[in-house]
């Protein structure tokens, strides 16, 4: 049976590809902010730090529903995120110091709490254990209402603040001499942020939750100089991962889904480092050479241009020895220097006068002096 | 008998603290309505501490500032600012447009778009500035002085009555200088009140009529005619050698 008539066939997997899809999309969208406003870092510490809520929570409440373990990862990442900045304004410890502090020890405890409830006389104990790496299978129609109506909420309030999240994410100081409280809109933005992070938790759990924040909106900003169009594409690599993701774990025995997910996004990220158009790293190398083509012919035309100018009669001719000093030429740089000279001739731009002797045409000044002295030669 | 002077902007005792180090200590500054002034000092003077505490950005440990006798918050639609350009990154993805269009967030109020309007004047603040071709240019690709200038244009846009100004010369080179310093004195001309944070003292004669010089403390605060003295410059610099090339 082919992979699309599973998904229309078996329920499971059509349940934890839409659970998948949505968190990636939910994460992406809100982790393009966490990224242009540099706090991917945050976002790992405070999904370390879910687990010791979601542990305290059991403790105290005995239940393993979904959404009643969730909540105590909201307070307990809340509560890191205030902790972070409040250690960092109150005290002089930088803010990266303060970010590791809080994830080991919450982490540290977390880890501590899950041993500890593993190991209680109680038939209903497994299972916590799940939110370290994940476990999308676990995912219900319940959890993806959940997802539906929470997601909602959130690109909801993105829509509505767009322009105050904007302002702070790229100037806080400005913002407030505009008027607008920073400190609430950086409250908001980060509050929804830790949501998101909590509704990945179920599926790709505390230890990867933070690279599918961040990876998705890393990629997008390759692709766009945009706010608006890099969190839609973020959204949308996010999602197509979850469901990508999915399926070829469900397709390979033993192979987690979280983790595929994240690998996934990872592809994403790689292809869109090395491939994307102005920021891609291939992109560029073109670019550089080609540019290094370029200066080379404009650097002989300004040459010859200066040397024009030491005489009075500026159709004065020199060698290419003159124009390009360089001691160590051998024939091949001279042919390639040769062919430079040849190419700007075509141009109009100089003139050869006899064998390797060259001068400026009227063009050729004109060039100079409208493009390349303004270009700052 | 002395002619009434009529301030707008009044600091009284401020003192700005980073931990247990005064960087500002008990200042008094007075600065009349519609000069163009510069806050001259050396490098960790505190002259970017006393613009921010005075747009209420550092909360000061004692002292307070007023704006027409009014609080900061109650003057607040009537001020500009422009920052230091290195206070902000500048990959972030948004173009020139974007940034100028920021400047009129201020007047738009909660959840409101720009409009029309405020694309207009946001286009025509960067013709002012000299940035008209570069509308739609990602901001990681200008130079430091077009940086300066899409900072100047944003402010320009937020149509205040006072503008401060955190080093608007730095890294620009010296066409873009006498275009924004043209810009500084048009404002000036329409009763504006401009206050820059300057560090070329051979330029403070020419470009301003008012100057603070400052370091922790307040060393003087007048016409530049009176008070930009050799002698006051060297209590600023804490040095005894000639300053002022004349
Ligand atoms: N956020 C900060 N925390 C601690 N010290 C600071 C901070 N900002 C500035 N300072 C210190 O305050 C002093 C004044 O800084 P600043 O106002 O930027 O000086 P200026 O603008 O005159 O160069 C400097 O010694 C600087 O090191
Ligand atoms: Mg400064």
């Amino acid at each position: 049976m082919d992979i699309f008539t599973l998904i229309f066939t078996d329920y499971t997997l059509r349940i934890v590809s839409i659970g998948s899809m949505l968190l990636g999309i939910i994460a992406g969208i809100l982790g393009s902010f966490a990224v242009v406003r540099k706090e991917s870092l945050l976002g790992d510490a405070i999904s370390h730090a879910a687990l010791p809520g979601i542990a305290v929570v059991y403790l105290i409440t005995q239940t393993k529903n979904t959404e009643v373990l969730l909540f105590g990862a909201l307070l307990s990442g809340v509560l890191a995120t205030f902790l972070i900045l409040s250690i960092e304004k109150y005290s002089r410890i930088k803010f990266d110091s303060s970010l590791a502090l809080v994830l080991s020890v919450f982490f540290g405890a977390g880890m501590v709490l899950l041993t500890y409830i593993q190991k209680m006389p109680d038939a209903n104990q497994a299972g916590l254990e799940s939110f370290i790496y994940g476990q999308a299978s676990t995912l219900l129609k319940r959890d993806i209402n959940l997802m539906l109506i929470v997601g909602g909420i959130l690109v909801f309030l993105i829509v509505l603040f767009w322009k105050e999240f904007k302002l702070i994410s790229f100037d806080s100081q400005y913002a407030e001499i505009l008027g607008f409280s920073s400190k609430k809109i950086t409250i908001l933005l980060s509050t929804m942020i830790v949501i998101s992070i909590v509704i990945g938790l179920q599926s790709v759990g505390v230890i990867l939750m933070s690279a599918m924040l961040t990876a998705p909106a890393v990629a997008a900003r390759q692709w766009t100089n945009k706010l608006s169009k890099m969190v839609v594409l973020s959204g949308f690599f996010g999602g197509i991962s979850g469901i990508i993701g999915t399926l070829i774990s469900s397709m390979v025995s033993n192979l987690p889904t979280g983790p595929t997910i994240v690998l996934t996004i990872s592809i994403i990220v790689i292809l869109s480092l090395a491939f994307a158009p102005n920021r891609g790293l291939v992109w560029k190398r073109i670019k550089e050479k080609e540019s290094r083509r370029n200066i080379d012919k404009n650097q002989l035309l300004f040459n010859i241009y200066e040397l024009a100018l030491n005489h009075e009669n500026i159709y004065h001719s020199h060698s290419i020895d003159t124009i390009k000093p360089d001691t160590n030429r051998d024939r091949e740089s001279t042919n390639i220097l040769i062919g430079r000279l040849s190419g700007l001739e075509d141009d109009g731009l100089i003139k050869r006068d006899y064998f390797d002797h060259w001068h400026i045409t009227e063009d050729g000044i004109s060039y100079v002096e409208n493009n390349l002295l303004k270009e700052g030669y | 008998m002395e002619k009434e002077v009529k301030y707008i902007i009044e600091v009284e005792d401020m003192t700005v603290a980073y931990n247990v180090k005064p960087v500002l200590w008990d200042i008094d500054l007075k600065i009349p309505k519609g000069v163009l002034m510069a806050i001259i000092g050396p490098n960790g003077a505190g002259k970017s501490t006393l613009i921010k505490a005075m747009l209420d950005l550092i909360k000061p440990v004692s002292g307070n500032v007023s704006f027409n006798g009014k609080s900061y918050k109650e003057e607040r639609k009537h001020i500009g600012y422009v920052p230091q350009s290195e206070s902000v990154d500048w990959d972030f993805p948004a173009s020139v447009l974007d940034v100028v269009l920021m400047g009129r967030y201020g007047k738009l109020g909660w959840f409101k778009r720009p409009k029309e309007e405020d694309r207009k004047k946001s286009l025509e603040a960067l013709e002012k500035v000299d940035m008209g071709e570069f509308v739609d240019r990602q901001i990681s690709e200008l130079s430091g002085g077009q940086q300066q200038r899409v900072f100047l244009a944003r402010a320009l846009v937020q149509e205040a009555d006072i503008y401060f100004m955190d080093e608007p010369f730095k890294g620009v080179d010296a066409k873009t200088e006498v275009a924004i310093m043209n810009i500084l004195k048009d404002l000036k001309n329409q009763g504006k009140t401009v206050i820059v944070v300057h560090h070329d003292l051979q330029t403070v004669e020419h470009y301003f009529d008012w100057v603070t010089l400052l370091n922790t403390q307040l060393i003087v605060s007048g016409p530049v005619k009176e008070v930009y003295t050799e002698e006051n410059l060297n209590k600023a610099y804490r040095s005894k050698g000639k300053i002022l090339r004349r």
